[in-house]
């Protein structure tokens, strides 16, 4: 039984926020920009300290942990900006989170990345510089990344901002298909068709608070919900 | 390179260096080319947290001082051997790196290069009051008459600094190999993703800075026998810190090779250049070429070579079927 | 052996001396500060200022204020020129901040060994009426050579402080630093902004200079104590508000004064290191910061 639980309380970008996960499930995040949607993911990978509060994942207590130990752990996230390993090729981006966040110094890691690859149809780009990709290329990298470490929660940061149609249908594929392997998805999107189609609940955040939970089609009909993202 | 043809190499190096010194007499060479191999270590170990990591250490004197006067306390204290004197350097430097690394990694890499900065300067400071090594006014030590197998003890030095070349590229060769490097690589990239993709970036950064730490430490330990004068201004010299820095920026920062390219040819201009210009002139140069390759050629040689040699491979390949 | 007189007589100084601290730490926070550019250099242009100073004040008899502030527009071109290589090179490509540092060191090294190669390394100073005189107030002993400096300091403190809040480019700065893209909408044009806050960093540099050779002489090397200080008021100031920039210069001057009073002069530069250190590692936003 996998959960997380988030409470922060007194931080400026988020007040006691709390929110629980179950495990293989595929859970929405969505709020008005500024809302505090980066800052819990930073949260909940480690990148930034909570002020109050406490986060489990998987009977652990990772509260205080580093962020490369939550990935040990099996906490992976993609990047809303991609960050990819500029100097590096595509592949050789995928053998860090392989080698360091599974430690695996094996000889089969090579294969491994191309296989990852290929799932996400870059396995072309495979020698490419990682710095000349385009944009959902580089999409598909950050969460090939993610899932090189073979997490058990992935976060995925507005992995569809600004990609044309096709483009989100494309990655949300993807992330379909990366649940049915057993991975929990927690998915941050602004693209509304594609958070209602993926998500079996949704929490929406407003100015640091979680305003609402639920299924999709309760948070559709939700007043305060509504009102958050279009004002009075 | 590959490991066997590097190691071939490496050993060609020595058997070369060791040739030389049955051959040549004028003592002259031997103070020359001490000074060039010095750099070659000195670069190489700046460039395995800068180039590597992506941490400017503008602090190189603080680290080849404390190699050095740890030697001078030895010799001064229990006539140490010069084998003591290395590996005494290399560890009180060594743990100086984890010191500083572990005071100043946490925050933004900009603070860290401030901080080698003030170190330098505090260090120098702490040498100066210090009475033991001669304080301000410097002491001197006598320098071996001869040395086992060789005739002088300069040409000794010269092969005790070659092989701590050879020991320093190799260091820097198999780390850029190893998934250490590539660790290393990925926090220069990008810390912020290295460390969610599960890099251990405080360690990596510790070992990068604890290994650069003792390589100029071991760098610096020869150097009391070698100018048999310490004095906190020449031993702190801007010379080590913007040489540190130049030689790997213009031989190329990625890989092993950019360090010694830029520390022979730099090295070597430098030591033709004392004869003819004053040393101010001759740093002022060096920082005009400094500044010229971070804007022009901030890959430096290795990369401007490199560069050279795609297009012709692409040209190849689009002429194909 | 600590006694009050010798004490207030530190404290004093040091306040007098914060005041200097400030003018010099000025040009930091706003590069620094608000524009986040790592100027590692901006000390060897306070130092060129010195020069200056020293060089006018030698051949022209000139007061080292009134060369400072005749001074400052050149100072401020410099600056501006010196951006744009920066930006061109640097900033325009999104090049790793590596490179930038590095540009900086070799930027502070040209001019540092330059006025070694003009001046040599002998300690310059001044001839002015002022200097050396100081007067008493009770057991506090107070010279000109720093209370000059302190004032205009402070006055220079003060200037940039309403620049920044009164004036349209003043305000266009401060928010530069946090979003380019407001100030687009507001009709400013983010590079124009960048380029006039870093020709006035480097602009203050001049008169900063003319202040630094007034407490005492000075040598080319002086500037990489500096280094230490500028950035310690600066990250202890809240990395770009005036106000804090003052107060945290105050500090560091009352705590350097103190310690080489009572351990020696040679320590005060490391006070600088160790506040540094202590700021980033209990408030790395400062006491005033955002």
């Amino acid at each position: 039984m996998r959960s997380v639980t988030k409470r922060f309380g007194g931080f400026q970008a988020l007040s006691a926020v709390s929110l629980r996960v179950r495990q293989g499930e595929r859970f929405g995040l969505i709020g008005p920009n500024g809302s505090g949607k980066t800052t819990l993911i930073n949260c909940i990978s480690g990148t930034l300290r909570t002020d109050g509060g406490q986060i489990t994942f998987d009977g652990h207590d990772i509260t205080t942990l580093p962020p490369y130990r939550r990935t040990r752990l099996g906490i992976a996230r993609s990047f809303q900006i991609p960050k990819p390993f500029v100097s590096m090729t595509v592949l050789e981006n995928l053998l860090i989170p392989i080698e360091y966040a599974r430690q695996g110094h094996h000889d089969g890691v090579v294969d491994e990345a191309l296989g990852i690859l290929g799932l996400m149809g870059l396995a072309a780009k495979a020698q490419a510089s990682s710095g000349a990709l385009t944009q959902i290329e580089m999409r598909k990298l950050e969460l090939a990344r993610a899932m090189a470490a073979r997490p058990k929660l992935l976060v995925s940061d507005e992995a569809m901002a600004g990609l044309s149609s096709n483009e989100v249908d494309d990655i949300l594929a993807i992330l379909f298909e990366l649940n049915q392997r057993g991975i929990t998805i927690i998915m941050i999107e602004h693209i509304m068709r594609a958070v209602m189609r993926f998500s079996e609940r949704i929490a929406v955040l407003d100015a640091g608070e979680k305003i609402a939970e639920g299924v999709p089609d309760v948070i559709l009909a939700d007043k305060r919900v509504e009102k958050a993202y279009l004002g009075e | 390179m590959r490991g066997h043809a590097f190691l071939v190499v490496a050993v060609a190096v020595v058997a070369a260096g060791l040739a030389v010194t049955r051959v040549l007499d004028n003592q002259y060479y031997y103070f020359a080319a001490y000074v060039v191999l010095q750099y070659v270590v000195l670069a190489t170990a700046w460039n395995i947290l800068g180039g590597y990591t992506g941490y400017v250490n503008f602090g190189t004197p603080a680290f080849f001082a404390l190699g050095a006067y740890t030697a001078v306390v030895l010799i001064r204290w229990v006539k140490a051997p010069l084998g003591l004197q290395l590996v005494a350097g290399a560890i009180i430097a060594g743990l100086l790196g984890l010191a500083l690394g572990y005071l100043t990694l946490r925050l933004r890499g900009v603070f860290f290069s401030i901080a080698t900065l003030a170190l330098a300067v505090v260090l120098q400071t702490m040498f100066i009051n210090w009475e033991y090594t001669g304080g301000a006014r410097g002491t001197s030590l006598v320098r071996p008459a001869t040395a086992p197998l060789f005739g002088s003890y300069v040409q000794f030095l010269f092969v005790v600094m070659l092989g701590l070349a050879v020991l320093a590229v190799a260091t820097a060769w198999w780390i850029e190999r190893s998934w250490i490097g590539r660790g290393l690589a990925a926090i220069r990239d990008n810390e912020e993703a290295a460390e969610c993709m599960g890099v251990p970036t405080l360690k990596l950064k510790l070992v990068a800075t604890t290994v650069s730490g003792v390589l100029m430490g071991l760098a610096g330990a020869p150097f009391p026998y070698y100018v048999t004068f310490v004095e906190p201004t020449s031993v702190f010299d801007l010379n080590y810190a913007v040489n540190s820095l130049a030689m790997p920026m213009i031989g190329g920062t990625t890989t092993w090779m950019g360090p010694v390219i830029g520390a022979v040819l730099l090295g070597t201009a430098q030591q033709i250049a004392t004869v003819t210009i004053s040393s101010a002139l001759n740093l002022l140069l060096v920082g005009l070429i400094l500044v010229a390759f971070v804007i022009l050629a901030p890959e430096g040689i290795v990369g401007l070579v490199q560069r050279l040699a795609r297009p012709r491979a692409e040209r190849t390949r689009r002429s194909g079927p | 052996m600590i006694t009050l007189d010798l004490f207030l007589n530190a404290v004093t100084a040091g306040i007098l001396l914060g005041g200097f601290y400030a003018a010099v730490s000025l040009g930091i926070a706003i590069a620094f500060g608000l524009l986040d550019i790592v100027n590692i250099a901006h000390p060897v242009f306070v130092m060129l200022g010195s020069y200056v100073a020293y060089t006018m004040n030698l051949r022209f008899g000139l007061d080292p204020i009134l060369t400072g502030l005749l001074f400052t527009p050149v100072f401020y071109g410099l600056g501006v020129l010196l951006y744009r290589i920066y930006y061109a090179s640097f900033e325009r490509k999104g090049a790793e901040a590596l490179r930038g540092l590095v540009f900086f060191f070799g930027i502070l090294f040209i001019v540092e060994v330059s006025l070694l190669l003009a001046f040599g390394v002998d300690y310059r100073m001044i001839e002015a009426s002022y200097v050396g005189r100081s007067f008493h107030i009770g057991p506090v002993g107070i010279a000109f050579r720093l209370l000059v400096p302190c004032v205009v300091g402070v006055a220079l403190t003060g200037a940039l402080y309403l620049f920044l809040s009164r004036t349209f480019y003043g305000r266009a700065i401060q928010a530069v630093a946090q979003d380019s893209f407001a100030l687009r909408l507001m009709g400013a044009n983010p590079f124009k902004v960048k380029d006039v806050a870093f020709g006035l960093a480097i602009g203050t540099a001049a008169l900063a200079g003319a202040l630094l050779i007034m407490i005492g002489p000075v040598e080319p090397a002086m500037n990489r104590e500096y280094i230490g200080r500028v950035f310690a008021v600066a990250v202890l100031g809240g990395m770009g508000s005036i106000g804090g920039t003052l107060v945290a210069a105050l500090i560091l001057g009352v705590a350097e004064s103190l310690t080489s009073t009572f351990y020696g002069p040679s320590w005060g530069v490391a006070v600088s290191f160790g506040v540094l250190l202590l700021a980033l590692a209990v408030r790395p936003s400062g006491l005033f910061g955002r």
